[in-house]
């Protein structure tokens, strides 16, 4: 097969290399995108997209069920509902089909080459790529290293039989009776409210004394609270021993250091996620890492000249919206423009019961930094919105500079939060004070407002509490 | 709620009007009885007017350096009570503050020093009526709003505050935003901010050398200062001055000096040159009386003084203040440099009483160190003479045969030569020299 010689070469067709190749397709550079699955990545074929697809109907059905109660407070009445798991997968797979098929349509627009296969590096300049039709052999000026990241193995409980990942989660076409979640960081939760709120009985399994470590308690506490409504049992500081002999349960050391055995159908393992650094040859072109990861600079360079990195492959926060924006960078960077990583704001969001969403600093963070900080907090009790929506747990928070007013960190829980999450992203990104957002008219009646009234509250003059 | 008039008082020494340099209180401050409004300057004293009522500060009279007739309305105030306009011109006494004012050539004060009204002295008029005591809890002090700042410099370390646009913009103009000041809030970097870095151009813009600067800052002369402009400049209008320099051989009077603070009594001051210069002028000024005048030239009379009040020109953190020995010649060498510390140092503090500060008959003025080879003094109106020491040093001296290393001073004395023609002023300076050159002489009793 005759060789390709290139400008640009992106490897991994994820939210961060697809999003590279198009945009350096727009500056006029010639690219090749390698990818041996679907362009989207995890992202939108395993990830993010098919996950919120299928919390969304868990949430249509859960409300189906609510009506067929008769503790429903709008007076509805309706027969009891029932779910086809199947049906609701090709749903989501048409979901996926759909977005994975704009992708593949804005990169052939952009003039991007998609190059099929498994790529792996021969030299820093060289990828040979083992396609359908044979070894295809490309030369780039720059490459990009966009692999991603995998779900964590626990060495004690392989994948595979009853026990999976978040990947097989996704294609199940049954609701599973018995459902084991070992690790309750978001995709455990998440997955594990879904499969709940379609019936099945979900038991979490946490090494840490509480669900979604990573946020502060306050923040996690309507989740918590929700998760006990649902019938989810969480064992906190539990720890999975390994599956029983019979392999149809999971043996599991309780808090107080007892055995349990708990019977599960499927046993989904959402222990974190870690670099794909193997199996593309890595190894032939020695890049420097940072731990697992590959160390880059603020411009996403490797160590190795004309060899960038971007996404989760190269640390946390392991966000498709961080990978999207450094795919962004580095195509302006190779078509010659001066740019730098500068984001201030990365949101993170838990599509959890209620959602969580979190940029910037918590107060305990701001603390840590030694920064005397501004704290408003504002309930969704409060707000006219949560009530009518008949949701009114979780509050949004507002962490500022005490001296300038400078808003460092915005974080909230409460139900649809995560549309949010832009106007807080670009609050902080702006470098909005206190008094920016509180002299914003935040419209009516709408969950904002609670916005507008924690940047009131954190300046002493709230409203509505 | 009655309307209140504060005029400005009699501040004393018979003066019509007085300069404002100091406002303590702003319009909507609440006032108590007793708290400062205002500070007015006039040709002897910055004086504190304080308010004789409490209540709400609603008009100022006047801007700060402006110079306001006595008598005329200084401040109104809302004050609790009956509805009926009151006039009070606020008491006259008055905290004295250290007189700051330059008190260069006031005639009035020497030809009449002890019929002098003193602030002092003026009692404290009762204002017309009590003041109401209203059952709100006033400050003690007027307690303008606190208003908060922002906008401080950036701190070491911070990253600078800006939009995405306005980071993009800079990235790609080559701009490191450390370097750019924000005006914005919380500091933060405008597009506004971007386009007056980018208006001073590439080259200095980016780097922290020369740059540039283009600002011009309004600074009102006001107190001291204008006091100093406006005598500087009567003198220099009014006098036709002549300077003559001499240098002084002072190697003898050094040795005198030296051996004097050797063997000096820890009670003593210890010697400068200053006070065997004093010394000096009251000898030279006996046979030459006409430099020891003031000339009232309005008159066209000249006041020939007996007393010989040396004023010496001080240079104090206000500025230029002229504090006067009086009577040196009923002083010795000790009693001038004891007479001559203090001066100094109450000058300096601004501890100077008024009559420390005024009554001068001639001049001494002495940058020691600073004192350059030749200075062109201007003479302290409406005196005659002004005698100016320039810097010591070693100098080589021809002897007749060699030459010798000997301290030389150069003294630049100017004289006003209406009064005093140039050869007047050649015999007093060559009288001084010998004076200084032979420093047995100064000593001599009733030499001639």
């Amino acid at each position: 097969m005759k060789d390709i010689s290139c400008r640009l070469l992106v490897l991994g067709a994820g939210p961060g290399g697809y999003v590279c190749a198009i945009r350096a397709g727009q500056l006029g550079i010639d690219t090749v995108l390698v990818e041996a699955k679907k362009p989207g990545g995890t992202c939108l074929n395993v990830g993010c997209i098919p996950s919120k697809a299928l919390i969304h109907a868990a949430d249509e059905f859960d409300k189906a069920v609510h009506f067929a109660s008769a503790d429903n407070p709008f007076g509805i009445s309706a027969s009891k509902p029932a779910l086809d798991l199947a049906k609701t997968i090709v749903w989501k797979d048409g979901v996926v089909g759909r977005l994975t098929g704009g992708v593949s349509a804005l990169l052939k627009k952009a003039g991007v080459k998609i190059v099929e296969g498994w790529g792996k590096f021969r030299d820093g300049k060289t990828v040979e790529v083992e396609t359908q039709t044979g070894l295809q052999v490309i030369r780039a000026g720059e490459i990009v290293i966009a692999t991603g990241s995998a779900a964590v193995e626990l060495p004690i409980l392989p994948f595979g039989g009853r026990v999976i990942s978040s990947t097989e989660a996704l294609a199940l076409t049954q609701v599973p009776r018995n459902l084991v979640i070992v690790g309750a960081g978001y995709i455990g939760l998440e997955l594990g409210t879904a499969f709940a709120k379609m019936g099945a009985k979900v038991t979490v399994v946490e090494a840490l004394s509480r669900v979604l470590p990573q946020y502060d308690a306050e923040l996690t506490r309507p989740v918590g609270k929700r998760l006990r409504e649902l019938g989810i049992e969480v064992m906190t500081e539990a720890r999975a021993q390994g599956l029983n002999s019979k392999g149809e349960a999971l043996i599991v050391e309780a808090a107080d250091g007892r055995k349990k055995t708990l019977a599960a159908d499927k046993i989904l393992v959402t222990v974190g996620r870690k670099p794909v650094t193997e199996g593309f040859g890595l190894e032939a072109i020695d890049l420097d890492r940072d731990g697992s990861f590959i160390r880059v600079d603020d411009k996403c360079r490797s160590s190795m000249r004309g060899v960038y990195a971007i996404g989760d492959v190269t640390g946390e926060p392991m966000l498709a919206h961080r990978a999207m924006a450094q795919g962004e960078m580095v195509a302006e960077i190779v078509a010659g423009e001066k740019r730098a990583w500068d984001k201030i704001s990365i949101p993170a969001i838990c599509f959890t019961d209620p959602e969580i969403v979190a940029t910037g600093l918590s107060p305990e963070e701001a603390k840590a930094a030694g920064i005397e900080t501004k704290i408003g907090v504002f309930p969704f009790q409060a707000s006219g919105r949560a009530m009518t929506m008949a949701k009114e747990a979780g509050f949004i928070r507002v962490v500022a500079r005490a001296d300038n007013h400078l808003i460092i960190g915005i974080q909230g829980v409460g139900d649809g939060i995560s549309e949010l999450g832009g106007g807080f992203s670009l609050a902080i990104e702006m470098g909005t004070r206190l008094e920016d957002v509180a002299g914003t008219i935040h419209p009516h009646p709408t969950r904002s407002e609670a916005f507008l009234e924690a940047s009131l509250r954190a300046l002493g003059h709230a409203i509505h509490i | 709620m009655a309307d209140h008039v504060i005029r400005l008082p009699d501040v004393g020494e018979g003066v019509a009007e007085a300069e404002l340099v100091e406002w303590h209180v702003k319009v909507g401050d609440l006032v108590r009885e007793d708290a400062v409004l205002a500070a007015v300057m006039t040709d002897k004293a910055t004086v504190e007017i304080p308010s004789p009522v409490e209540g709400e500060i609603t008009w100022l009279g006047a801007n700060v350096g402006d110079v306001i007739a006595v008598g005329s309305d200084l401040v109104r105030l809302k004050v609790p009570g009956e509805d009926v306009p009151v006039v009070v011109p606020s008491p006259a006494e008055i905290k004295q503050k250290p007189p700051s004012a330059k008190p260069r050539g006031e005639a009035k004060p020497m030809l009449a020093p002890s019929a002098e009204p003193s602030a002092e002295t003026t009692e404290p008029r009762e204002p017309p009526e009590a003041a109401p005591h209203p059952a709100r809890r006033l400050p003690a002090h007027a307690a303008p709003a606190r208003q908060t700042s922002f906008g401080a410099p950036r701190a070491e370390g911070l990253r600078p505050l800006a939009s995405p646009a306005v980071r993009l913009r800079a990235r790609e103009g080559g701009i490191d935003l450390r370097q750019v000041p924000g005006t914005g809030p919380a500091g933060r970097i405008t597009h506004e901010d971007l386009d007056s870095f980018f208006a001073r151009g590439p080259s200095v813009g980016r780097s922290a050398g020369l740059q540039p600067k283009t600002g011009v800052e309004e600074l009102k002369l006001i107190g001291l200062r204008r006091k100093i402009a406006e005598k500087m400049a009567t003198a220099h209008s009014h006098i036709p001055a002549i300077t003559y320099v001499e240098e002084v051989d002072v190697t003898a009077l050094e040795e005198l000096r030296a051996s004097l603070n050797k063997e000096k009594r820890q009670t003593l001051q210890r010697l400068t040159l200053l006070p065997f210069l004093m010394r000096a002028l009251v000898r030279a000024v006996a046979e030459h009386p006409v430099v020891n005048s003031l000339f009232d030239d309005a008159a066209g009379v000249l006041h020939q003084h007996a007393g010989v009040h040396i004023g010496i020109a001080t240079q104090t953190p206000s500025g230029l203040m002229v504090p006067v020995v009086r009577h040196a010649e009923a002083l010795d060498l000790w009693g001038c440099a004891a007479e001559l510390a203090r001066l100094s140092e109450a000058a300096k503090a601004g501890t100077a009483q008024r009559d420390e500060l005024t009554g001068s008959t001639i001049t001494i003025t002495s940058l020691g160190a600073l004192g350059g080879v030749i200075s062109t003094p201007i003479i302290n109106h409406p005196e005659v003479a002004i005698v100016g020491v320039n810097k010591m040093s070693v100098r080589p001296h021809w002897d007749g045969t060699d030459f010798v290393p000997r301290k030389m001073m150069n003294l630049s004395s100017s004289f006003d030569h209406r009064v005093i023609d140039g050869f007047d002023a050649a015999v007093f300076t060559q009288r001084l020299k010998a004076l200084l050159e032979a420093p047995a002489l100064i000593f001599m009793e009733s030499s001639t």
